[in-house]
């Protein structure tokens, strides 16, 4: 345990923008598992490796020269074809069938993804240089690397867009509907097929623009993508499905949690405390339905 | 089942039985062959280095066999090495150990990658009692354990930074010093850590900041936010290549400014590569430089040995591939000096083992440890956008001057 936190105000505010900038990053991950999660009922093991997988998109066009943000363009639109070609290769089997099957099917894809990325790229750590430079605030004493605001500022502006998209669109609204209720969209003419595609191709495009901002801001590296697919599952249970403010708000809300349990029990508790804060908030839901359910007898 | 399914069963359980038979005498020495088993990770989270000690190892075998092999007995025997993928699983490595010593007949054994790889198959040579001289396993828990087939080229991993702390307190006028760490949690990086405690201890210097990062390190923001605010005399980073590259990034970005930064796992190269100018001043732990003076008579000395790699795997050599070529030499040194095949024999030359090589001076103590050698500290210094190593520490190698301190981030282009 570690009180120096308490005792340095400066750190104090570093700690919480640290915090609340990646926690939005965080919550735009999320975001895809959620509408995912709420559309066909899977829960996408393989969440955190796309993310990964669009993060080297951009780190291939910053070898090749360009700068690496335009990754959050690219690595999208090329993402979204990964995803779309995932659905028809291996999750319209497993859609209708229960939890656990797409899970597992999900796991099997994660590891393939892992892989194939520690085939193409490398096992080496890699990074892309924004050379964004860094805002100094309070004298110095709390520095906030440009890259990260950027990175918070695109993960907004996506998010937004996705939601006014899912209003206003016809793909949207379809997507709205077959999640409500698949059945009745399809007898209404809707082409849920497509419209799962579609999703998972969406959630795949939203993992890419994360992995492209992640390269500029943290590190990759083929193994790193469970914690992602674990922080994003958080998130998703403590916001509830299709709720996006909720969706941001607990998302920020992981990332301080996550930096202060850094600056408290130390990095090493880092990724722990995470999982403990899953425990803890899958017992108290449990404990609250509990309280609620009603028997038929 | 019809006629041909049972035709082509039989056929391949004939084709199986054969290949088991076969390779169980595929014993120890075969013909003018002395076969080495080694488990090497091909795949997984430790490839690349996996590669770069396979490719040292071959190196080693090419060499050594083109330059009339190994005289035992008073015939020439050439080196072969088989090669399984243990996929940097500590689990798969163990089995694969149990099946060269046990399937393909294997007497000796090279050492995988990675201290907690070698800490995997260890036990398992033990308890065949088959040497293995290994060249990437620092990990000083591996030499504790009483082990007396174990043999490692390399110096512990206790050593690896322990030079630095002496540095920062020679740089503070021989008085004690701040330090602030951060270690991953494996076994490698822990015991590096230990070292650094014992030199904090015997030079009086005090430990402020003593951070364990996860397995899945990509941010220390905290750790650094917390070495800005407590301002240490040196910051001491070890998480493997993740580690090194993390710390620059975030060091550059957050703009911590600390005198003395040193780490494991950096390499001008590396570093550079990625980071460009914001890598330099770090100071790195090495087994091995090519610019040390020791020579062997199989590769010459170490620029010889830079170049040969150079020229045969098209990239310069990191000291993984050094040590694990390094291996090979001794393998040979023992075999001669032993002039039999018996396993016990081979053993009792290794632990007599001293030689010059390439690489350094090798002389086994009690655990199986290089006490011979001592480990390089190297700084990165550019000049335009090109980074070098330029070894700093011990005095008797260093070929440049040890920059101190590093200048604030402010004055820094």
């Amino acid at each position: 345990m570690d009180f120096l936190i308490f005792q340095a105000p400066m750190l104090m505010v570093q700690a919480s923008l640290d915090g609340i900038l990646l926690g939005i990053l965080f919550a735009l991950i999320a975001y895809g598992m959620a509408l995912q999660w709420g559309v066909m009922n899977i829960i996408n093991i393989a969440q955190g490796d796309l993310v990964i997988l669009g993060g080297y998109i951009a780190y291939t066009m910053y070898l090749a020269g360009i700068h690496p943000a335009w990754g959050v363009i690219v690595s999208p639109i090329i993402m979204y074809f990964v995803g779309w070609a995932l659905y028809k290769l291996v999750i319209n089997k497993v859609v209708d069938r229960d939890l656990f099957i797409s899970i597992l099917a999900t796991f099997g894809i994660a590891i393939v993804f892992q892989q194939l990325m520690n085939f193409i790229f490398g096992a080496d750590v890699v990074v892309a240089q924004s050379e964004y430079g860094t805002t100094m605030l309070f004298d110095n004493s709390v520095t906030l690397p440009n890259s990260k605001i950027f990175s918070a500022v695109i993960s907004l502006v996506y998010a937004i867009a996705l939601v006014v998209y899912m209003k206003k669109s016809k793909l949207g609204r379809a997507i709205r509907a077959t999640a409500q209720n698949a059945r009745a969209a399809k007898i209404l003419g809707v082409d849920t097929e497509k419209v799962y595609a579609a999703t998972f191709g969406i959630n795949a495009a939203l993992c890419g623009i994360a992995g492209a901002l992640i390269s500029i801001t943290l590190t990759l590296h083929p193994y790193v993508g469970l914690p992602y697919t674990v922080r994003s599952f958080m998130i998703v249970i403590v916001a509830g499905l299709g709720n996006l403010p909720a969706v941001a708000i607990s998302g920020m809300g992981l990332g301080l949690f996550e930096e202060f349990a850094d600056y408290i029990l130390g990095t090493e508790f880092r990724i722990g405390a995470v999982f403990m804060l899953l425990v803890f908030i899958l017992v108290y839901r449990r404990f609250k339905l509990s309280k609620k359910r009603e028997y038929l007898k | 089942m019809n006629k041909i399914a049972k035709l082509f069963i039989t056929f391949i359980s004939a084709i199986a039985m054969a290949l088991v038979s076969f390779s169980s005498s595929f014993a120890k020495v075969e013909g003018e062959y002395i076969v080495l088993g080694s488990a090497i990770s091909l795949t997984g989270k430790y490839s690349s280095n996996g590669v770069h000690t396979q490719n040292g190892y071959n190196l080693a075998v090419d060499r050594i066999n083109s330059m009339g092999g190994v005289k035992v007995g008073g015939k020439s025997y050439k080196f072969e090495i088989i090669y399984y993928d243990d996929e940097s699983n500590p689990k798969r490595a163990a089995q694969l150990a149990e099946r060269l010593i046990k399937q393909d007949g294997v007497h000796y054994m090279l050492g995988p990658y990675s201290s907690g790889l070698t800490k995997a198959i260890a036990p398992v040579t033990e308890k065949y009692k088959i040497p293995m001289v290994e060249a990437n396993g620092a990990s000083r828990s591996l030499f504790t354990k009483g082990y007396k087939y174990l043999f490692a080229v390399l110096s512990p991993a206790n050593q690896y930074l322990e030079v630095a702390i002496d540095l920062a307190v020679e740089k503070n006028g021989g008085k004690p010093v701040k330090i602030a760490q951060a270690f991953e949690q494996d076994a490698f990086s822990q015991d590096v850590r230990l070292g650094i405690l014992d030199a904090a201890k015997r030079t009086g210097s005090k430990i402020i900041i003593d951070d364990k990062l996860p397995k899945e390190l990509n941010d220390m923001a905290a750790t650094l936010a917390k070495v800005k605010a407590t301002k240490p005399d040196v910051l001491v980073v070890s998480g493997h290549t993740k580690g090194a590259l993390t710390a620059i990034r975030q060091i550059a970005e957050m703009k911590v400014d600390v005198p003395m930064l040193a780490m494991t796992h950096c390499d001008a190269a590396k570093l550079s590569k990625q980071h460009g100018k914001k890598a330099e001043y770090a100071l790195c732990a090495s087994q091995w430089h090519k610019n040390l003076s020791y020579k062997d008579k199989f590769f010459g000395t170490g620029k010889k040995y830079d170049k040969d790699f150079k020229k045969e795997f098209g990239y310069a050599p990191p000291y993984q591939s050094a040590e694990s070529s390094a291996a090979l030499l001794v393998f040979k040194d023992a075999f001669e000096r032993a002039n039999s095949f018996d396993r016990d024999k081979v053993r009792d030359a290794l632990k007599a083992t001293e030689m010059q090589t390439f690489y350094g001076n090798i002389k086994f103590g009690p655990g199986g440890q290089n006490t011979a050698k001592p480990m390089i500290l190297f700084q990165v210094r550019c000049k335009g956008d090109t980074c070098e190593n330029k070894v700093v520490a011990p005095t008797k190698w260093a070929s440049d001057k040890f920059f101190h301190p590093i200048p604030p981030w402010s004055e820094r282009g």
